[in-house]
């Protein structure tokens, strides 16, 4: 199983984010199962959403305590809210900035993970070219393509034409495209750690 | 020999004879072939205005429809006295849910008929004062707000009457009930509350809104007929007396009716989509007075010494309701 | 056809296949998204003919699902928590009228203090207003359970709950098959109402029953709900030759079929998942334990209960609710099936106001219980947090205005509400 904790703040997309995730590895011939935290409607406050995908049927249904991978959808989360709790070495970090790392303070943090697990990528700024918003989910799921493999970038175009019908979803597809080229480009050594 | 006009003035109940006029003019009430909707046997009081009432708007919506009527009751009075088992005076098909909420449950009759396409069969909601102004007002807002197609008419003996004669939002000042008993600085009910529903009902534009008594029968049945010829939310407000709970003979009923209208205190009014479009004219206005006294529930103003204070207030009452509305006749 | 949806979708859809003609609606979280898919559904005229209300209140969804449900059509609606409150004095109206409503509730904790995360206070508060209460696993169960539901209240002439855990299951994306409209079509026939409003055969619906037969009516509608003891199986066994899925029934077991095992862990709902995975965790370490899912909650299946937990050593009862001033409440209704038998029962009560559930808890617990840390026949509580219970304690021993309970605790805890888990 492969469990997925992604942080963000009401109205960035996080639900929908861990929904089309979960999607995307249905399309894949895998079992997934995306589900929030939940509150009265309200932008701007703290959310988590959750996605776990498995190869079999997945039974449990408590929040992920021991996530394989973060995504981080707003870095004004860093040293807020608890993002990295039960996340360990062998796991992934994905960061939605412009910045470094280290700017974010993180550059300690993410010495423990393997080579190649954390990365950041400017999804908002991705976002804002592509559709005009910045709502970087679409974006961030290109890049978890890209990070961590458990998913391919055309199962995560295919879930977002599913969802997303005309202009819309293909200017998703399209941040999700360029977010993972950030990350397996030419240029990509630079927004890894 | 000069021709003079006079006015000739039917008094009395119109309900019996009706001979003076055309066989189509004549009263549901008058012909042999009338539904007889609630029959006989039911356990009214003698008198009851709100047996009278619901007789007179069935037989009539009955007519309307050719027999196509189901009717959804509120917990009340005429639920209790209509259906005391195992017998039921009720000729047409009948529900009775709860207190609250007959305006939905109509509601609801009335979108099962759409959705099996039988809109033929129309929708007739009824409750008493309490049960349609009180606990089952948001329902009632609710239906009408949807202008679902219902027809709802109000029975109002101005209490809680079936558990004991309570007060209601309906409850006249100055009424003496169980719980406004003629002591304490204000006797019986005060003065500065309560609801009028007609204008709340108007207030939410609907199709139709009337009122009427159980005195004038022609024109009761003719706002039913008229009721029914509209779809959507309509409203009838109908001021029926009770015997027991206003301290009156039985058979003072409808002549309390009529002098309910005739003192402006009831005013007789048909409005579509939030305007009135007509008021029954007062010929002769009557002083409140002669309208309270027959009714115990009024009479600690008449004691000694008399509450002529109280009266004086009443009859401002009556005499804005006439200016409101412009009841008074003018010739 | 599988495909992943959010639960409430997924329920909107099964429901729009049963063809209910009247939908009545009223919002309340977290039951919200059904009724507006199958707004949706009504609008683009998937779902036709069907009137859909939107109505006042809760009160107002529920009587005029009555109303409509009296004049011969097929009625839904769905609410959770508050709302089922609400319309209390309804339920039993429907019930004690005999009217084959179906309803969703989305189950969720009841205030004060106000909350609206998922727990069994809304159900269990309600369990005796003569309604047939389910419960489903998991998103696909609720699918399947709504067109059980429906044969199920129109052959009985009873009202039907499906009880689904709110957020936990309507919020969930997950895998579902969601019958087609031929497939429904051939299991849900059309409704034929015991009982209807029509005026070419009127009837009095409603009437006042005196003491000479009051009696009798109420014991009627027990019978009918012990019918359904043997209808339940029935309905969900066509349901399962149709569609190959054994959802719904009595009550299931897992492993299946059940050996009888030392520890049995008995719920309702869709912790009986995370549950599952504990049993399987520690049936590979050699733990002698294994999980009972009453699924058919009233009627109560007494004889399927005490049949598969007669020969348990301890039976461990894990509710998402529980009856103030005395106790668990399934834990109750468990230890009426075992009367007479030694068989000690847990009562554990878990995950009120949505409070996870964790496989790590759960393990803990198990564990306790087999070491006799825990009593038997005494209330317990998982994941109590004793410290903030014994602050507030203290602070309404130290002086008469001590202030709201929930605001203290709040305060103690450094939580502005503000969806943290």
């Amino acid at each position: 199983m492969f469990q997925v904790r992604i942080h963000g703040r009401g109205g960035q997309g996080v639900v929908t984010a861990a929904e089309l995730l979960s999607v995307a590895a249905f399309l894949e011939g895998r079992e997934a199962q995306a589900f929030p935290t939940f509150g009265s409607e309200r932008t701007g406050a703290p959310v988590v959403a959750f996605c776990r995908m498995d190869d079999k049927p997945i039974r449990v249904r408590e929040p992920i305590a021991e996530p394989d991978a973060v995504i981080v959808l707003d870095p004004t989360l860093v040293h807020q809210v608890d993002l990295f709790s039960g996340l360990d070495e062998s796991g992934y970090l994905l960061v939605n900035t412009s910045r470094a790392l280290a700017e974010l303070g993180l550059d300690e943090y993410v010495k423990r993970f393997q080579p190649g697990r954390c990365a950041t990528v400017p999804a908002t700024e991705i976002a804002r070219e592509r559709l005009g918003r910045p709502l970087p989910n679409a974006a961030l799921l290109g890049a978890f393509a890209a990070l961590t493999h458990e998913i391919s970038l055309d199962s995560v175009a295919a879930a977002i034409r599913e969802r997303f019908a005309g202009v819309t979803g293909e200017q998703n597809i399209a941040a999700a495209e360029d977010a993972h080229a950030f990350l397996v480009g030419p240029t990509a050594e630079a927004s890894r750690a | 020999m000069p021709e003079e006009r006079i006015k000739l003035y039917q008094l009395g109940t119109f309900a019996v004879g009706n001979r003076l006029l055309d066989p189509d003019e004549r009263t549901v009430q008058s012909r042999s072939e009338r539904s007889n909707t609630l029959t006989s046997g039911h356990r009214a009081c003698q008198g009851c205005g709100e047996a009278l009432g619901a007789r007179y708007v069935l037989d009539a919506a009955m007519r309307a429809t050719e027999g196509r009527l189901i009717a959804a009751n509120a917990t009340g009075c005429l639920e209790v006295f209509s259906t005391p088992y195992p017998e039921s005076s009720w000729q047409l098909p009948w529900l009775h849910s709860l207190f609250g909420n007959a305006p939905a449950v109509a509601s609801g009759i009335a979108a099962a008929l759409k959705a099996q396409g039988r809109s033929d069969i129309r929708v007739v909601a009824q409750g008493g004062d309490g049960g349609t102004l009180d606990i089952g007002f948001a329902c009632l807002s609710g239906m009408f707000e949807r202008n679902d197609d219902v027809l709802y008419v109000c029975y109002d003996n101005e209490a809680y009457m079936n558990t004991g004669v309570q007060r209601s939002s309906a409850t006249p000042p100055a009424a003496r009930t169980a719980n406004t008993k003629p002591v304490g600085d204000e006797p019986g009910n005060v003065f500065g509350q309560g609801k009028n529903a007609p204008l709340i009902a108007m207030a939410h534009g609907i199709p139709y809104v009337a009122t009427a008594t159980v005195a004038n029968l022609h024109d009761l049945e003719h706002k039913v007929e008229r009721a029914m010829e509209l779809h959507g939310a309509r409203y009838i407000h109908v001021l029926v007396p009770c015997p027991l709970g206003w301290g009156s003979a039985s058979k003072e009923t409808i002549r309390l009716a009529r002098l309910a209208h005739e003192t402006g205190l009831f005013p007789v009014i048909e409005a579509e989509h939030g305007e009135v479009v007509a008021v029954t004219k007062i010929r002769r206005p009557v002083p409140v007075e002669e309208y309270l006294r027959p009714q115990k529930r009024f009479a600690h103003l008449f004691g000694d010494p008399p509450r002529t204070d109280v009266v004086a207030r009443v009859q401002a009452v009556a005499d804005r309701n006439i200016r409101r509305f412009g009841l008074l006749e003018v010739d | 056809m599988r495909r992943q949806l959010e639960g409430s979708q997924a329920v909107a859809q099964a429901v729009a296949r049963c063809r209910p003609q009247v939908v009545s609606a009223y919002p309340i979280s977290p039951q919200t998204h059904i009724v507006e898919g199958l707004s949706d559904l009504v609008r683009t005229g998937e779902l036709h003919p069907c009137e859909y209300l939107m109505v006042e209140s809760e009160f107002g969804a529920l009587s005029a699902a009555i109303g409509a449900s009296a004049a011969g059509a097929r009625t839904y609606t769905a609410t959770a928590s508050q709302g089922l409150l609400y319309m209390a004095e309804a339920l039993y109206n429907a019930s004690g009228l005999g009217l084959p409503i179906v309803m969703t509730v989305a189950n969720r904790a009841i205030g004060a203090p106000i909350n609206i995360w998922n727990d069994h206070s809304d159900v269990m508060s309600q369990r005796d207003c003569g309604w047939i209460q389910l419960f489903a696993e998991s998103n696909q169960e609720a699918v399947d359970l709504h067109l059980q539901a429906f044969a199920l209240a129109e052959e009985l002439s009873l009202p039907v709950m499906v009880n689904m855990d709110g957020f936990v299951l309507t919020h969930a994306v997950e895998p579902v098959d969601v019958p087609s409209q031929v497939e429904a079509d051939a299991f849900l026939p059309a409704f034929e109402p015991r009982q209807v409003l029509d005026p070419d055969d009127p009837v009095t619906i409603g009437a006042m029953v005196g003491p000479e037969a009051f009696t009798e009516v109420k014991v009627l509608m027990h019978a009918k709900q012990m019918q359904a003891l043997d209808m339940v199986p029935r309905i969900a066994g066509e349901f399962e030759e149709r569609f190959g899925r054994g959802s719904g029934g009595l009550v299931r077991t897992y492993p299946y079929p059940l050996d009888p095992a030392e520890t049995v862990v008995v719920a309702l709902g869709s912790v009986l998942g995370t549950i599952d995975e504990v049993v399987d965790e520690l049936r590979a370490e050699g733990v002698d334990v294994a999980s009972l899912g009453i699924r058919c909650f009233r009627p109560y299946p007494l004889e399927e209960i005490r049949g598969a937990l007669c020969h348990a050593k301890r039976v461990v009862v894990v509710e998402r609710a529980f009856a103030v001033g005395i106790g668990g409440i399934v834990g109750q209704n468990v230890r009426l099936a075992l009367a007479g038998l030694p068989v000690p029962v847990y009562d554990v009560v878990a995950g009120l106001g949505g409070r996870a559930v964790t496989r790590r808890s759960l393990r803990t617990l198990l564990a306790d219980v087999v070491a006799e840390r825990i009593e038997p026949h005494r209330l317990t509580f998982l994941d109590l947090n004793h410290e903030l219970l014994d602050r507030e304690l203290r602070r309404m021993g130290e002086r008469r205005k001590s202030g709201p309970h929930a605001e203290n605790i709040l305060r103690d805890l450094g939580v502005v509400a503000a969806g943290s888990h």
